[in-house]
């Protein structure tokens, strides 16, 4: 029922259909294969990490060629903030692995929901994920910032809500959105053969679904959630517009603690720049890695 | 008109909800001043990152190494590092670089203001996107199309503008438009920089009136109907433009 039925399944899927009229020898245009997803040329060499760091090097030195030699060198002040923005990036990140888990989790079961049988709950997981998609992430972001209470109380117990975790629960709630689309779009890319298939054995919907199904949606929704992933982790700085602490926030106090001193603004930019460029381009190389790896020959 | 305004009026004095850029012209001003302002963004920044896109892939095919070497990093950069940062970095970090002008009352002004920073961020971040999109879509032009092209004489930029971007536009079509929504989505950055953009617009609206769930659940609804529009709309055209057979 895998690989080799799959592939076998899927070609007689386009005997039927019109696809047939492209295999022959000089076609009007060639359909486009797996292989050549958008980020297919994009197997980067590390040196493109090195322009971003030139770039903060250059205009630390740009700026500082054009500043008064009396005060602290832009890098002597870009290493005494240093720990406190690494430490902000690292606030960073636990929003990030925080929202993506709750996303994933709902949007896995709102993902389900769109392709359940019952109609009434197919069409409920399909509003909220379209309506969860279509919302600026700032906007939902405000949204739950504002609308959500600082504390909550169960029975005698008081359950404080700080603002990260407001703004965990804002930035959960597109993730969940895009995973359920990740989901659906998934378990429908598999040829209805599998289903088929598996019908044919007496396999319940159940069975077919968590045995037959998910697992080979497993490896097709991995390079998107991974994708997701990244785009959640460079939302993260959105959570300053709203005044968590993290790393946008703390650049900033940084920058008003020296005095607001504007020749420090480039450096102090482009080191953030830098640091999500060091985390985000790892995990885009081995998302184009995993595509590669994962592509459908048909 | 003026009744159905005077309507919300109504509502606010009876059940609390208050909607004062239905029912105060001046809040309905700002709020429809706002809403033009993010299609004015949206717009220019669709016409830049397109430009960005079309020309950034045909440098990618450029015979010269450090051409295509300078557009690839260019797109590593701005799709791996957060889109309000690189706002930040245009708005504060380049516009405190360039020189001011002055404003006709004595005072300075830098040279690009806030909207301006803000088209370039984010027709920049756009672009780098519509790149990999505009060279997927020329991918898919086969072969021996533009070696025809090139049998009739055509030049290179010829054969990219007559020959391979009108086919490869269709193919990148679905692409592009799920692009353009995340742009209009990302508009919502300006606000960080004082964009006066429909959120900029609905967060002083409830600092006026201290109405933040009526806005926010206002903001949300605008927006969704907003991109879902626009959604449907490119499912049209993307369906009108399909090449027969193809797909």
């Amino acid at each position: 029922m895998k690989s080799a039925d799959h592939k076998a399944e899927y070609q007689s899927n386009f005997q039927g259909g019109q696809k047939v009229a492209y295999q022959t020898d000089m076609p009007v245009m060639m359909t486009p294969s797996p292989k050549a997803g958008p980020s297919f040329r994009f197997s980067l060499k590390p040196w493109h990490g090195f322009v971003i760091a030139m770039a903060c090097i250059i205009s630390s030195g740009i700026a500082y060629a054009v500043t008064d030699k009396a005060e602290a060198s832009i890098f002597e002040v870009l290493v005494r903030w240093m720990p406190l923005l690494l430490e902000g990036f690292v606030f960073n990140l636990v929003i990030s692995v925080c929202a993506m888990g709750i996303g994933t989790f709902v949007g896995a079961g709102l993902g389900l929901g769109q392709i359940s049988l019952n109609p009434l709950l197919r069409k409920f997981s399909w509003a909220i994920t379209q309506f969860f998609r279509n919302s600026p992430w700032l906007v939902l972001l405000f949204f739950s910032m504002f609308l959500l209470p600082f504390e909550f109380k169960v029975g005698d117990m008081t359950i404080p809500l700080p603002d990260w975790v407001k703004a965990i629960i804002g930035l959960s709630l597109p993730v969940m959105a895009n995973v359920s689309e990740i989901v659906r779009g998934a378990v429908q890319s598999l040829p209805s053969g599998q289903w088929e298939a598996a019908e044919s054995l007496a396999y319940t919907r159940r069975q077919t679904l968590w045995l037959v199904i998910l697992p080979q949606c497993v490896k097709r929704m991995l390079p998107p959630w991974m994708n997701l992933y990244a785009i959640l982790t460079m939302a993260t700085v959105l959570a300053s517009i709203v005044g968590v602490s993290e790393v946008m926030t703390l650049t900033g106090q940084a920058l008003a603690a020296e005095g607001g001193r504007t020749d420090l603004l480039a450096p102090f930019y482009s080191f953030i720049l830098l640091l999500f460029f060091v985390y985000c381009y790892p995990i885009s190389r081995w998302t184009v890695h995993l595509e590669k790896k994962f592509a459908v020959i048909n | 008109m003026d009744s159905f305004y005077e309507w919300f009026k109504i509502l606010y004095d009876d059940t609390g909800i208050n909607l004062p850029f239905l029912y105060d012209s001046y809040d309905r001003g700002r709020m429809f001043d706002g809403f033009l302002m993010t299609i004015k963004l949206s717009v220019l920044c669709l016409v830049f990152s397109v430009i960005i896109g079309a020309v950034g892939a045909w440098l990618q095919n450029s015979p010269f190494k450090w051409t295509r070497r300078f557009v690839n990093g260019y797109i590593q950069i701005f799709r791996n590092t957060p889109p309000l940062v690189q706002m930040y970095f245009f708005y504060f970090a380049i516009g405190a670089l360039l020189p001011k002008i002055d404003n006709g009352y004595g005072g300075e002004m830098p040279i690009l203001g806030g909207f301006a920073w803000a088209v370039i961020s984010l027709s920049f971040f756009a672009g780098a996107f519509n790149v990999e999109i505009f060279r997927s879509g020329i991918e898919a032009v086969p072969k021996s199309t533009v070696e025809a092209a090139e049998a009739l004489g055509f030049s290179r930029l010829q054969i990219y503008k007559d020959i391979t971007l009108p086919l490869a536009f269709r193919v990148m079509l679905p692409a592009l438009n799920n692009n353009l929504v995340n742009l209009v989505k990302t508009t919502t950055l300006a606000y960080a920089i004082a964009v006066p953009e429909m959120l900029y617009e609905a967060n002083q609206i409830w600092s006026d009136n201290v109405n933040v769930t009526e806005m926010m659940i206002f903001m949300l609804l605008a927006y969704f109907l907003l991109v879902g529009i626009l959604v449907w709309g490119m499912n049209r055209w993307e369906r009108s433009m399909k090449i027969p057979g193809y797909g």
